[in-house]
């Protein structure tokens, strides 16, 4: 059975279209089939980070209006044949997104996928509320500091609430998923501890993303992060995240860089 | 410190203000009319107690000590007379009611004694998930939260408040003017605590209070918050 995940966050910036890319291509690397959709309309990002924006002809907004279908709009990863990707359009706004529109291309993407991935825009209105609604599951992206936790925890109150689900008396399965963690800052007590973030957000944790420059480097290049240098450090997080969403016990771990000896000697740190 | 929200005093001013009164109508012979009034009392005893009355004596021509005797009758069924009408001046003396004019008539709700006599008990609210930011939960009565309060929400009760979490929103306890409400929390990291009107905010709270189970309450017109253990 078809499973709705949206990704959001609440602020801006905290890693929600990186983590879509990275979630998207791990669940298809497994064999899953997978569509994400971006829901960021008029600023879009997911077809950079996945390295398809030269391939964009019909959008999320075209298949809402009934100018194309949905077969026409979706876009097939080159690397997985797995993966597939419903862009946004750069030239509308979020106002061009309706209820019964979003509704009914979710309703047929379940049809033809395993997992639909919603990339949610930041803020709380029509685009994230749209990108939430008709969610299973949700994956809350927090950065470790305090105005990160303080939008998740209002992010989360509205997927208790204003989802198809809540509205049912059902509840949307919730996870937190922390990224740019740096264990480094975090020990010297520089930024929020784990423990502080999941006790105050009360939802189960998906995963740890350390911040690194292998999910920069990967973004640049247009290609998600798992798929771009599945050895390192984040890309071997996001995996793991997956395999917990498959529902496998993995063992939670900060994954930790593989500093070369050339690094080492450099005393370069991976910022 | 702490900082009052209501104005303490008042200059005195005078204001008009309508009220509705019941209006007696007694006929000859008054023996008859008071029996009348005393199967009234048998049927719903209290029925006028605390009740305006006002008796309209136009219908009847009573002497000075008559009024006197019917409005000592009144006062022995627990009938206070409020004024009298329909009458000349002179036969009232300022020991009596004093003598109404301008009165007019209205529709009494049947059921409005019945009503009154009635307090309903106000309800309590008991939350079992954690309150999240930008969250606002209203209670006339109590709210009882198992989870946490996030920071951002919002609580208002008419009665006290009670959280089994980390507080580190806003509790307002008691706004309907309840000052016996208390707001109690197993963690305290609140941004604002109010209790009838008078606040604290985050910055006045005792640092050493911090993080530890709570209380807060009203000693006259000041917030008073306490460690539970």
């Amino acid at each position: 059975m078809a499973k709705v995940l949206v990704v959001t966050s609440g602020k801006g910036g905290v890693g929600k279209t990186t983590s879509t890319a990275a979630l998207g291509a791990a669940l298809a690397q497994m064999g899953e089939k997978v569509v994400v959709i971006d829901f960021d309309v008029g600023l879009r990002n997911l077809d950079l980070v996945l390295g398809a924006e030269r391939r964009v002809v019909f959008d999320l907004i075209n298949v809402v209006q009934g100018v194309a279908k949905l077969s026409q709009a979706l876009i097939r990863d080159k690397r997985l044949e797995n993966l597939w990707l419903l862009p946004a359009s750069q030239t509308r706004d979020k106002d061009a997104l309706t209820d019964a529109g979003v509704g009914s291309i979710i309703a047929e993407l379940r049809t033809r996928f395993d997992w639909i991935l919603c990339d949610s825009p930041a803020g709380i209105e029509r685009g994230a509320m749209l990108a939430m609604r008709y969610a299973d599951e949700a994956v809350i992206v927090t950065n470790p500091e305090v105005s990160s936790v303080r939008d998740s925890d209002r992010i989360i109150g509205m997927l208790d609430s204003k989802t198809v689900k809540a509205e049912r008396g059902e509840r949307v399965e919730k996870h937190i998923l922390i990224t740019r963690y740096d264990s480094g800052r975090a020990s010297r007590g520089e930024m929020l501890s784990i423990d502080d973030i999941l006790e105050i957000l009360a939802t189960p944790l998906l995963g740890i993303i350390p911040e690194s420059q292998d999910v920069l480097r990967a973004s640049n290049v247009g290609s998600p992060v798992t798929l771009n240098n599945a050895a390192s450090a984040p890309a071997r997080a996001y995996t793991d995240a997956v395999r917990r969403l498959l529902g496998e016990a993995v063992t939670m771990t900060v994954p930790v860089e593989r500093k070369g000896l050339m690094n080492r000697l450099l005393g370069r740190r991976a910022a | 410190m702490d900082a009052i929200a209501k104005a303490k005093r008042q200059p005195v001013r005078m204001r008009g203000r309508s009220y509705v009164a019941f209006t007696f109508c007694p006929v000859v012979p008054i023996t008859g009319w008071l029996e009348e009034i005393d199967t009234t009392l048998a049927r719903s005893p209290g029925f006028f107690a605390g009740k305006p009355v006002v008796l309209d004596l136009s219908a009847v021509d009573l002497s000075q000590s008559a009024i006197a005797h019917l409005v000592t009758s009144l006062e022995q069924r627990n009938i206070r007379v409020l004024g009298i009408e329909g009458v000349d001046a002179d036969r009232v003396t300022t020991s009596m009611p004093p003598l109404l004019t301008g009165g007019r008539s209205c529709i009494l709700a049947q059921n409005e004694p019945k009503k009154l006599e009635a307090k309903p008990k106000l309800p309590s609210l008991l939350l079992e998930s954690p309150v999240r930011s930008g969250q606002s939960i209203f209670s006339e009565g109590d709210v009882i939260v198992l989870g946490s309060v996030g920071s951002g929400a919002e609580i208002v009760a008419g009665g006290s408040i009670h959280v089994y979490g980390t507080l580190r929103g806003r509790a307002m306890a008691g706004f309907s003017g309840n000052s016996a409400a208390r707001i109690f929390c197993q963690r305290i990291e609140a941004e604002l605590l109010a209790i009838d009107g008078y606040y604290q905010t985050a910055e006045e709270i005792d640092v050493a209070l911090r993080h530890r189970p709570a209380q807060a309450w009203l000693e006259g017109d000041v917030m008073k918050i306490a460690s539970l253990n």
